[in-house]
């Protein structure tokens, strides 16, 4: 039974400690301004200034025009050289990401209306960086041809690859991708890290013993972590919409009473998987080892986030089906890019509701008022 | 009489740990209840049965409801001020918001709080968090008290208010239960519970058990050698203890043994007479595990060092932590041969000054000096001569015994055959051969300590460097810990040691009382007590004199 009296006393207490506690803002408060700011304005998908050496065997005015092309890109810097070795000893100390060699008849084939072939040498170790040089470089030179050809005032016969448009688009919109994502990862770090490492300081300070002698229930107890740190959560919440909105731009087509609600459901989840990790931990350390490796990555691995379950491994891609954060990563890369569609949400939204319940009752089961 | 709690045929187990044996009892109203017992004995987790904490796995268990529970570490929250800790067990216990004012006035000026309301927990001393913990569980004014090890970690003084505040609950009625692993208090009881290995030994008064041992408790005064003295009645057969107590030596006799002449004790000129019997005496009489003789300390260990001048030094020692001062200007010798004790209630500033003295922690000015060098610009030759033990168990606990014992005896340089023999040595006269194999994390709490102090002399130090080496070991492990530390003193290797059991301190030649950073007192114990001596107290014990002179101290400091 739930006496409000003694469930305010709990809730109150929590509020206290989170405001005289640096460390649970930090977590709640900082901690995801700092991964919006880092994920937001450090990591893109998108690569601009890329250290890249043109490798000009011979020059002549035809690959001058081609090394400017390269030149004015705003993803590449450009060094010219003219000979092979330096380009390729500069690739494998990683001076350069990736080297462009034009053909000792490059000019020749051009002038022919031949093909003006070069080729494109990549640092494989960064695979995304490479893929990303290997497409600027391609539409570079695809552009360059088309200016060639009408210069020439003949239709070329390359055939331009369309797909290296899509990295471009990609890279415009990268960060509107990325930010929904992070939301969601701010979030298990409240809800779950949070709740958890909480719960173990009592039992490592010996306040949660006292606490069983009371005559507090279970469900109680557990309202009274719920609570505070649902609101704790939401303000979060809405911090992370505001830096994205304002700070980065990010479009907001879905309507904010959805986004409420989706985020309550997740929270509600997260915070009961924490309650549930302090059943089984009772120290900090301990708390937040299994919080990371239950909770954090899995959000930060098979959400979407970053990397799209579609393209794993199927028994992983079947693991991430239990993963809370990929369902509400979904919802929020829709509400904030694509709006209330309905199909994607209420599935998801469902998905989410079930995850909560299913943790609340398991937590509530699982938690006794005993030392055992 | 009335019972609030009620034990009948109570056991529980944890794994193979058989916690808590059989206990069949019952905690009367209005009356304070010792659960009396070593560390391990069970107390803790009959505690928790009683407060409905841990299910019996057999037997019954029925206490009252109206229960006020302090578990060992207070159950405060640090981050919350005095009034707020109060108002929040109020509102738990359903204490009536009209009645809160009221109750929580009298509680702050029956704890000595009323002041503090502001104040952080997390900020209190020892003493002053013991005394809020005591207020929460007792807010709903519970009719039965369980306090768990209330004393541990607080200083003699807040130690004898908070006896005084618990007999003056017990006379309006309120059951206390107090669980301790401090003999004295024992004492101070109306009842006591006696547990040991989760065993019911005793149930009864305090005085009854100790009157059984009238006429067996002696003191030999009037020596020379207070060492050899007791040496020599450990060896006789109608001695069942012999125990250092300042300038004498105490005596407790098998039953029906005839008293010892004075020169059957190794020193001819000495009266023995009679003294009046503590509790301490029939606990160690009624434990009886006592085994055959402790086999000798190998040669390397045990053998004569060179006499002379201090071989460890504190001049003017001070250390700074930001603006806080934990060590101020505190300065001391230790001579080889010579017994230091570092005395002082937790905080007082004794690990601290023990760390610079060790080269583990540089002064802030001050000069720490040992074996005439100076540890902080460390030197490798001057470790070779220490030996340390720390507080906290600091051995590999993922290591057996002997491969503990075979690690510190490489890292001291010991090979071959020589490395060997000492660890088959140390086995022996630790009695830890049949645990051999055991990981040393496994091992219960006493014999952890054995294995750290024998890690700690294996290597025949000069001098040892020993930090409250009997926190948490029984009374029996605790005598068996002061004849080696004794046999190495008689060698004449200098021993520095820190306490907080005051009669532990009167094993040593000289004491030093640690108190907010400042050593104010310094001397044999003899010279400590007779500093408080008053023709109110003609007699006083060390306790008596360590709160006179902190109560001295307090007073210098407000004027």
């Amino acid at each position: 039974m739930i006496r409000l009296r003694r469930l305010w006393a709990l809730v109150r207490k929590e509020m206290v400690q989170i405001v005289r506690d640096p460390s649970s803002i930090v977590i709640a408060l900082v901690l995801p301004v700092v991964l919006l700011l880092l994920f937001g304005y450090g990591v893109s998908l998108d690569a601009r200034h890329v250290a890249v050496a043109v490798v000009v065997p011979e020059p002549t005015q035809r690959t001058a025009s081609l090394v400017t092309a390269f030149a004015n890109s705003p993803y590449f810097e450009v060094e010219e050289l003219r000979d092979r070795r330096p380009a390729e000893d500069g690739l494998v100390s990683g001076r350069y990401r990736g080297v462009v060699v034009v053909a000792d008849d490059f000019d020749a084939q051009a002038s022919r209306g031949l093909d003006a072939p070069i080729q494109v040498l990549l640092d494989g170790t960064d695979a995304n960086t490479a893929r990303l040089v290997k497409g600027y470089a391609e539409g570079v030179w695809a552009k360059w041809l088309g200016y060639e050809a009408r210069d020439r005032g003949a239709a070329l016969a390359v055939p331009v690859n369309a797909e290296t448009r899509v990295w471009f688009n990609e890279a415009l919109e990268s960060r509107n991708f990325l930010v929904p994502g992070l939301i969601a990862i701010n979030m298990t770090l409240v809800g779950t890290i949070l709740t958890a490492l909480v719960v173990a300081r009592e039992w490592e300070r010996g306040t949660m013993e006292a606490m069983i002698a009371t005559p507090v229930g279970r469900l109680e107890l557990l309202a009274g972590k719920v609570i505070p740190y649902f609101v704790l959560g939401m303000g979060g919440m809405a911090l992370s919409v505001a830096i994205a909105l304002i700070l980065f731009q990010v479009p907001m087509r879905g309507s904010f009473w959805v986004l409420t609600v989706v985020s309550a459901l997740f929270l509600v989840g997260a915070l009961n998987l924490g309650l549930l990790i302090s059943t089984v931990a009772k120290n900090q350390f301990v708390a937040g080892q299994i919080a990371i490796v239950a909770a954090f990555l899995p959000a930060f691995m098979l959400s979407g986030f970053v990397f799209e379950p579609s393209s794993m491994p199927l028994w992983i891609e079947a693991l991430s089906h239990i993963v809370a954060a990929r369902y509400f990563v979904t919802c929020l890369q829709t509400i904030f890019m694509a709006g209330d569609v309905w199909s994607v949400i209420l599935p998801n939204a469902g998905a989410l509701l079930l995850i909560a319940l299913v943790l609340a009752l398991v937590t509530l089961k699982r938690t006794r008022k005993s030392l055992e | 009489m009335d019972a609030l709690v009620r034990l009948d045929d109570v056991r529980k187990s944890f794994g193979a740990t058989r916690a808590v044996d059989g206990v069949c009892a019952s905690v009367p109203v209005g009356r304070v209840t010792g659960l009396v017992g070593a560390d391990g004995a069970g107390k803790t987790t009959l505690l928790r049965l009683m407060a409905g904490l841990l299910a019996p796995d057999g037997g019954t268990v029925s206490a009252s409801d109206a229960l006020g529970y302090m578990p060992q570490r207070f159950g405060l929250y640090e981050d919350l001020t005095v009034a707020e800790n109060l108002s929040l067990y109020a509102d738990l216990r359903g204490l009536a918001p009209a009645e809160q004012g009221d109750t929580f006035a009298r509680l702050l000026s029956f704890s000595g709080l009323a002041g503090f309301e502001t104040r952080l927990a997390g900020k209190l001393s020892g003493g002053m968090k013991q005394k809020l913990g005591l207020a929460c569980a007792l807010v709903a004014t519970p009719r039965l008290l369980l306090l768990d090890e209330p004393s541990v970690g607080v200083d003699p003084v807040s130690r004898r208010e908070l006896w005084r505040m618990v007999h003056e609950l017990a006379d309006q009625g309120v059951a206390v239960v107090w669980s301790t692993a401090y003999l004295d208090e024992a004492e101070r009881c109306h009842s006591v519970l006696l547990l040991d290995q989760g065993r019911l030994i005793y149930d009864g008064p305090p005085k009854d058990l100790t009157q059984r041992m009238r006429g067996r408790s002696f003191a030999v005064r009037g020596i020379m050698d207070r060492r050899v003295v007791q040496a020599a009645a450990r060896r006789h057969v109608g001695v069942a203890d012999a125990l250092i107590q300042g300038a004498a030596v105490r005596l407790v006799l098998a039953e029906g043994a005839a008293v010892p002449a004075a020169a059957e004790l190794g020193a001819p000129q000495a009266v023995v007479e009679p003294v009046a019997p503590r509790f301490e005496d029939a606990f160690i009489a009624l434990l009886d595990r006592h085994g055959g003789p402790v086999p000798a300390l190998p040669e390397i260990v045990h053998h004569p060092r060179p006499r002379g001048g201090a071989v460890v030094e504190a001049r003017d020692l001070v250390r700074r932590f930001g603006d806080f001062t934990a060590v101020d200007h505190v300065g001391f010798d230790v001579a080889p041969g010579e017994i230091f004790g570092l005395l002082g209630p937790n905080g007082a500033g004794k690990s601290t000054t023990f760390r610079m003295l060790c080269g583990l922690m540089e002064p802030s000015s001050g000069v720490a000096r040992v074996a005439g060098i100076d540890l902080a610009s460390a030197a490798p030759e001057a470790k070779q001569r220490l030996g340390y033990m720390s507080q906290k168990f600091s051995l590999y606990p993922d290591l057996s015994v002997r491969q503990n014992l075979d690690f510190f005896a490489g890292v001291y340089g010991l090979s071959g055959a020589r490395r060997k023999a000492v660890c088959g040595a140390m086995l022996d006269v630790f009695a830890l051969g049949p645990m051999a194999d055991t990981n040393a994390g496994q091992l219960p709490l006493g014999f952890k300590q054995r294995l750290a102090l024998a890690a700690a002399i294996l290597h025949g130090p000069d001098i040892l460097f020993l930090d409250e080496p009997t926190s948490g070991v029984d009374p029996l492990v605790r005598r068996e810990f002061w004849g080696h530390i004794n046999t190495l003193a008689g060698d004449g290797v200098a021993v520095l040691v820190t306490t907080h059991f005051l009669d532990e301190a009167e094993y040593c030649d000289r004491i030093g009382i640690v108190y907010r950073g400042r050593l104010i007192a310094v001397g044999s114990p003899e010279e400590i007590k007779a500093s408080a001596r008053n023709p109110e107290q003609p007699d006083p014990t060390l306790e008596d004199a360590f709160i006179a002179l902190v109560e001295a101290c307090d007073r210098e400091e407000r004027s």
